[in-house]
């Protein structure tokens, strides 16, 4: 039992990495990740969006049948997007300003739905719920890292206005490194953010090798 | 097969049914919430070019209608005090290297500019994004400034031969910025009397 849910926990936040294995959810990846703290938030919302999705999906797993199982993911995700959006907005108003642009891509994201065929549609509710919540995180974990050097190298900071998307209590998070205009100004434009994720596949395929772990290539189906 | 279909139609319509009754009962919940914050984000915005001292009433529910240049409906804010116009606030566009660059313009009765604020382009991270006001001071410097000082034909950039700085690196988006406020300026002139008017 423990076990199975470390293997969750792993497979979440490393092995199967939803970025830097599975190589989903990459519209959000380049668009959001020009700063550490934009990648933290929009992790941390999809993370969310992820494990409600997940739980509804494990619950009426024996209800939905295998024809229309797409249709109902779908409607399931963007239903609980458009819930998180509308809350944050009426009672969340000054996270919702940093965050508002970025919920809406939450539904173009294909990992939530690649995670809902792959595993809550099979597994009983509790490892849904966890693996919602876990492959959100790694998702997190991996668009921070992409945003984090993207932004010291682009910008110079590093979660930059962290404060503003974590409350006050987080401004000793906000560094910086460079003087003001003096980053590598590509690296938080577009092409910035192809290079920085591709190398930072390569970094991850290295430990991989290195730990003597087949490398896993476009694993969305791959046994969780 | 018939039957199949049947069933398959009714779960989804079913998951239909119930989300979109989860998502109408959300939307009553909040619908309310949301426009008090979009009313208090608005006149946050309004307050960074029309100054609180002022007036004394509220510019968004004392705002007017009117048609601009090109026939498009535009909101004019009001700030009044004592029941006189002070100043007024409305949006203006320009071009920029990415797209409209959207503004927020705000006047005294004299036409004399009591603030310029960009609230949404799509200008380059790092170039042309320096018309923001947190990311250098350049647009506070059209404060106080008015059709005449400098004169008309100065309002463009250096580069065009005129008064304003553009940035090293970037001219259109300055170039853009500096049309859409001259344009603004140009609309209160020619539409004073209607902007004044308390009825």
């Amino acid at each position: 039992m423990a076990t199975e849910y470390r293997r969750i926990v792993k497979d979440g936040l490393w092995d199967n990495n939803g970025v830097l294995s599975m190589l989903l959810g990459m519209c959000p990846t380049m668009a959001m990740t020009t700063s550490a703290t934009n990648g933290l938030g929009m992790g941390l919302a999809t993370a969310a969006v992820m494990a409600a999705s997940g739980l509804l999906v494990a619950m009426f797993r024996d209800k939905i049948t295998q024809e229309v199982r797409i249709p109902v993911y779908i409607l399931i995700v963007a239903s609980m997007v458009t819930l998180v959006d509308l809350m944050m907005n009426a009672w969340m108003h000054e996270l919702y300003k940093v965050l508002g642009l970025f919920i809406a891509l939450i539904v173009s994201n294909c990992l939530p739905l690649a995670r809902l065929e792959a595993f809550a549609s099979k597994e009983p509710v509790l490892k849904s719920l966890a693996d919602g919540v876990f492959m959100g995180l790694g998702f997190t974990l991996a668009l921070t890292a992409i945003g984090a050097v993207r932004e010291i190298i682009g910008s110079g900071t590093l979660f930059a206005d962290a404060s503003l998307l974590l409350g006050p209590g987080f401004k000793f998070l906000e560094m910086r490194f460079l003087p003001e205009n003096t980053g590598v100004l590509v690296m938080i434009l577009p092409p910035g953010g192809f290079l920085v994720a591709g190398l930072l596949v390569v970094v991850k395929r290295i430990f991989d090798v290195r730990a003597g772990k087949a490398i896993q290539m476009g694993g969305a189906h791959s046994a969780a | 097969m018939k039957n199949g279909s049947l069933k398959h139609a009714t779960i989804l319509g079913v998951f239909c049914l119930g989300f979109g009754l989860v998502l109408a009962v959300t939307d009553r919940l909040t619908v309310g919430a949301i426009k008090e914050r979009a009313m208090e984000d608005r006149l946050a915005s309004l307050a960074q070019v029309i100054p609180a001292a002022i007036h004394d009433n509220n510019p968004v529910t004392d705002a007017i209608a009117m048609k601009d240049g090109q026939g498009e409906e535009l909101t004019i804010y009001r700030a009044m005090k004592a029941g006189r116009v002070t100043g007024v606030a409305y949006e203006v566009h320009g071009i920029g290297y990415g797209g409209p660059i959207k503004l927020m313009l705000g006047l005294d009765p004299e036409g004399h500019i009591l603030g310029v604020r960009v609230t949404a382009h799509k200008e380059t991270p790092g170039l042309g994004d320096k018309v923001e006001e947190k990311k250098s001071g350049w647009i506070l410097k059209f404060t106080g400034l008015f059709l005449g000082n400098p004169p008309a034909d100065q309002w463009k950039v250096k580069k065009d031969g005129g008064y304003f700085d553009q940035f090293s690196g970037a001219t259109i988006t300055p170039r853009g910025v500096v049309g859409a406020v001259r344009g603004g300026l140009e609309f209160f002139a020619a539409n004073k009397a209607k902007m004044m008017e308390v009825k």
